[in-house]
Order: structure tokens, then C-alpha cells, then sequence
């Protein structure tokens, strides 16, 4: 290539434009000073976004159901700082197909999901197998608001703001026996208050699955709400998966059971087209749907409509959390 | 015939020609009442394939009611309606490349080679501009009559086409409901014609 421009891959920056050790080192304490309130609030809030937003996790609530604070999480990649996508968006595009295969059909029919009482059944290779009440999953951890991209395989993404705790602190409590090698998400499949529950487009109930290790990542999210209040039942209410790396689909809604096993699970969207979705189904640029690019996305709410779409990230930028999971692994084979 | 003189009234094809455009009309004040949703270049793309194939239904069923009706006055709005499946696939081709593709050129070309439903579609649309382009008075005189009407058969390909590239774009979801009541539609009207040169040759 004779003409180079910064597309044209990793170039060098001239080294004028090297930060300096010693400015990149005080830069932190900086942000901290600064967010900590030393400095003015507007400059603060210029130069501490970072902090600024985990110090301030509440998200304005919309005010449409119960509410459920959360409080800040700390640990890195739990609140990206982008735009949060609009409620109203998030709530009213969905892919529940309990409720119809259109986006819009999981708002329009889910006010049928009877989520009180509700049950979540935890089974398989555990020292401690049960049934779980809501009100019990709900005390088991203190609740955090965690602000996640959500990318969907279909190729659009959202900035979500879940609570709930990470899906480790219920794993541990069961306590998984040696031979626990996956987890398996049952949903509901309930034909009375679900009306497309018994179409042929896939096999219910709908089941997805992680790798021990997966599901073990603080990342991965058990919630009960987002935006500060309980679940939409089109989101998945009372309880759901969100696993913010993998393709939305990963994030099973709606649970009831929680299987621990040896053997891979038959997950509901592998079953229906193996060749299409992977049990693993990490987001991931570089492996194309058979049918689409994954390189990149339309982020609702945000991308105009003449916008070019935005770059997919590796893991949905969460690489720095996850990729050491699946270090050696063929990404390519082990879609 | 009394229906024959509203079909032949001189507002009849005005009426039709701005009738067609409506949903035009309605997609456009969606958008900018941002009334099409939370992804409303989806809504766009899919929209004006919605209207790509209901358009090509109703010119496919202008020559069976026109015989099963006995109203040669139908045929008068045959071209227009087929003009209409051409613009709304254009649009519909627009939107892809527009909204989906950024007017990316390489990316289209790469989509087309990487995804069989929009080959599919995009074959179909490479015919129908050549029906479009035949269209006018002076291209069926200079072709003539038979070699224009051989060249216009290729609509029954577009359709066959177009249902295909509908499928396809289904199949990921198993969800072929909609896809089954156009292909329903579809196979009508084009049984209704092999019906009809089967029983002409027979005679």
C-alpha cells in the first residue's frame, strides 16, 4: 500500500503523541481527585466520567413499574459509559418468541406472563438441589445496577442498565459437584399465558446453556430488572440471563430451571440450525453468520438512519474479561 | 358491463396511479414522525419488500380477473402496476444499500456474494429493470409484439424470485407464516395461467 492512512492498520504514532509515563501515571489520580469532588462539579463530571458514573449508578427510572435499585458495581467492564438506549426502545423491540417472532409482538402480548408466584428450580450435579421462591433468589446477593451493550446476532445492539448480581454468588450457595461441567437455562413454556409457545420455530421450552467457567465470570448477570425497576415481561421477567459477550439469545428469559451437567446441553437455538449458532456464540467479527456479516451493528435509538453502522467488537468488547476463557480455542470452529 | 365504465372513466388511472403511492406516503411521514420504531431502517427495508410483493400480486392477478371477469378494461392498468412493483423495489434496493449497506459498494458486492437471499433478490431486480426499461410504447414496437411478450414472461421468474428471496430471509426464524400466504397467492395466480395453456393446448 503507497498511500497510508491511520485505516491502513496499526501504524506508529510519532512520538510526540506518546503520553509520558509520568503524566499517564498522575492522570489517574487526577480522575480521582477530581471526581471525588476537589475540583468543580462541571469539570468533574468533564474529566471523571468514569468515576463519575459508577459513583452515580442510578438511572433515571421510567416510572412504568416496581421499583429496584441497584447499587454501583466495581469491578471493570460491569458500566460501559455509552449512551443508554431508551427505555421505550428496549422495551418495545424484543425477540421473545414465547410471544410472536415479530419485535414488536413481546410488548404487545406479554402482559399475559404470570411472573408471582414464580419458582426457579435448581437441579443436576449440585450438593444442593431446590426450588428457589423469587422472594429467596432476590435476597441472595445485594442487587447492582450493571450497565451492559447488548449485541444481537441479528446485527443491532442497545446499552442496557440491568440489576441483579452476578450468577456466581447463586452458583456458589448451590454448590456444583466435581463433575458440574455446564450449566443449563430452562425458560418457561407455559402455552396458556404464551401463545406461541407450541409454533414450529424452534422446540420449547427454550433452553440455553454456558460452560461452567462462563458462568462463573462475574460478568454474567442473573437480573430482575433494568433502568431501576423489576423486568418488563417482554425483557424476561421476573428472572433472566444476561451475558453481555455472547449474542443476546445467549440470555435465556424467564427462567425456571437451573441445570448442572456434564455434557454440553442441547441449547434451543444450536438444535434448530447447528450450522448457523454455535453453543458458544460469542460476539465475534470475524466469524459471519452464514447468512450476514457480524463486523458490524446498528446501535438503536442512536445510529441515524443514513449513519453507517458501528464496528462490531471482539466479545462485544469484552475481551479484556472473557478472552482469556477461551485462549487456544478455534473461535472459527468453536463458533 | 357496468363496471366496465368506471375502469374506462378518465380518472380511473389517476386515481390508481395516486392510490399506489400512498403507502409511499404513509412510510414517509412514519419516518419523520419517528414513528416506525426502535430500527426504523429494518422497518424501511422491510417495508418496501412488503409492498415489492404485494404490488407484483396485484399485476400477476390483472390478466386472471380480466378473463375470469370478462373485463377487458382491466388491462389498461397492467403497466402501471407493474411500473409500481418496479418502484417499490427499487426503493426496497435502496433501502438495503442506503440503510444496511452505508452505499458501500464493495459491501454490497460482498453481501450479494456472501448471502444467497439477497443474490436472490438482487437476480430478481436485474429482471425487472429490464421489464421496466421494455416498458414504454416505442421498446414494444421495436422489439415486437411476440419477442416482448416472451421477454415480459420473465415476471413469472421474478415472482418465483421474489417469494424465494422472501423465504430465505424467513428461514432463520422457521417463520413462514407471512411467507405462506404470499406463496399461496402466487401459486393461484400463476397455476391459474400453466391451467390455462395446458387446457389451451390440449384443445
Amino acid at each position: 500500500m503507497l498511500i497510508k492512512s491511520s485505516n491502513t492498520g496499526f501504524i506508529h504514532p510519532v512520538s510526540s503523541d506518546i503520553t509520558p509515563q509520568a503524566i499517564y501515571e498522575q492522570r489517574r489520580e487526577w480522575l480521582r481527585v477530581m471526581a471525588g469532588g476537589v475540583a468543580g462539579a462541571a469539570l468533574a463530571g468533564w474529566a471523571g466520567r468514569d468515576a463519575l458514573a459508577q459513583a452515580s449508578a442510578a438511572v433515571a427510572r421510567p416510572g412504568k413499574l416496581a421499583a429496584l435499585p441497584g447499587g454501583r458495581s466495581n469491578f471493570p467492564g460491569a458500566v460501559t459509559m455509552e449512551k443508554l438506549t431508551d427505555y421505550k426502545d428496549a422495551s418495545t423491540y424484543n425477540n421473545f418468541y414465547e410471544f410472536g417472532t415479530d419485535k414488536s409482538d413481546p410488548a404487545r402480548n406479554a402482559h399475559t406472563l404470570k411472573v408471582s408466584p414464580w419458582m426457579v428450580e435448581v437441579e443436576g450435579a449440585v450438593r444442593k438441589p431446590g426450588k428457589y421462591a423469587l422472594e429467596d433468589l432476590l435476597k441472595i446477593s445485594a442487587m447492582e445496577e450493571r450497565i451492559y451493550r447488548l449485541r444481537c446476532v441479528e446485527g443491532w445492539s442497545m446499552v442496557i442498565p440491568w440489576v441483579g448480581y452476578s450468577l456466581s454468588e447463586l452458583i456458589k450457595r448451590v454448590e456444583p459437584l466435581g463433575n458440574a461441567r455446564f450449566v443449563e437455562f430452562v425458560t418457561l413454556a407455559d402455552p396458556k399465558t404464551m401463545p406461541f409457545v407450541g409454533s414450529r420455530v424452534l422446540d420449547w421450552p427454550y433452553v440455553e446453556g454456558l460452560r461452567m467457567d462462563e458462568a462463573m465470570n462475574p460478568l454474567t448477570l442473573l437480573a430482575f430488572g433494568m433502568y431501576g425497576e423489576v423486568l418488563p415481561n417482554q425483557n424476561g421477567a421476573p428472572v433472566r440471563l444476561v451475558v453481555p459477550w455472547k449474542y443476546g439469545f445467549k440470555s435465556a428469559k424467564s427462567l425456571v430451571k437451573i441445570r448442572f451437567t456434564e455434557k454440553e446441553p442441547a441449547t434451543a437455538w444450536n438444535k434448530a440450525a447447528a450450522q448457523e449458532y454455535g453453543f458458544y456464540s460469542n460476539v465475534n467479527p470475524n466469524v459471519d453468520h452464514p447468512r450476514w456479516s457480524q463486523a458490524t451493528e446498528r446501535r438503536i435509538g442512536e445510529d441515524g438512519l443514513f449513519a453507517k453502522k458501528r464496528k462490531t467488537l471482539m466479545f462485544n468488547g469484552y475481551e479484556a474479561q472473557v478472552g482469556q476463557m477461551y485462549a487456544g480455542m478455534d473461535l472459527k470452529k468453536n463458533y | 358491463m357496468p363496471g366496465a365504465r368506471i375502469l374506462l372513466h378518465p380518472v380511473a388511472k389517476p386515481l390508481v396511479f395516486v392510490a399506489s403511492l400512498l403507502p409511499l406516503a404513509w412510510l414517509l411521514a412514519g419516518a419523520f414522525a419517528d414513528r416506525l420504531g426502535a430500527n426504523p431502517a429494518e422497518y424501511l427495508i422491510r417495508a418496501t419488500g412488503d409492498w415489492t410483493l404485494r404490488f407484483l400480486c396485484l399485476v400477476l392477478a390483472v390478466t386472471p380477473l380480466r378473463v375470469v371477469s370478462g373485463s377487458p378494461a382491466l388491462a389498461r392498468f397492467r403497466r402501471m402496476l407493474g411500473l409500481m412493483v418496479y418502484f417499490y423495489a427499487t426503493l426496497h434496493a435502496l433501502s438495503y444499500i442506503g440503510f444496511d449497506m452505508g452505499f458501500e459498494w464493495g459491501d454490497v458486492l460482498r453481501d450479494i456474494g456472501k448471502r444467497p437471499f439477497i443474490l436472490v433478490g438482487s437476480v430478481a431486480f436485474v429482471f425487472l429493470t429490464l421489464l421496466a426499461a421494455t416498458s414504454f410504447n416505442r421498446a414494444i414496437r421495436s422489439l415486437g409484439a411476440a419477442r416482448w411478450q416472451a421477454l415480459h414472461k420473465l415476471v413469472y421468474l421474478v415472482a418465483v424470485l421474489a417469494i424465494l428471496h422472501f423465504f430465505w430471509m424467513r428461514a432463520g426464524k422457521n417463520d413462514f407464516a407471512e411467507v405462506s400466504v404470499y406463496g399461496a397467492i402466487l401459486c393461484v395466480l400463476l397455476g391459474w395461467r400453466l391451467a390455462r395453456f395446458f387446457r389451451k393446448k390440449l384443445q
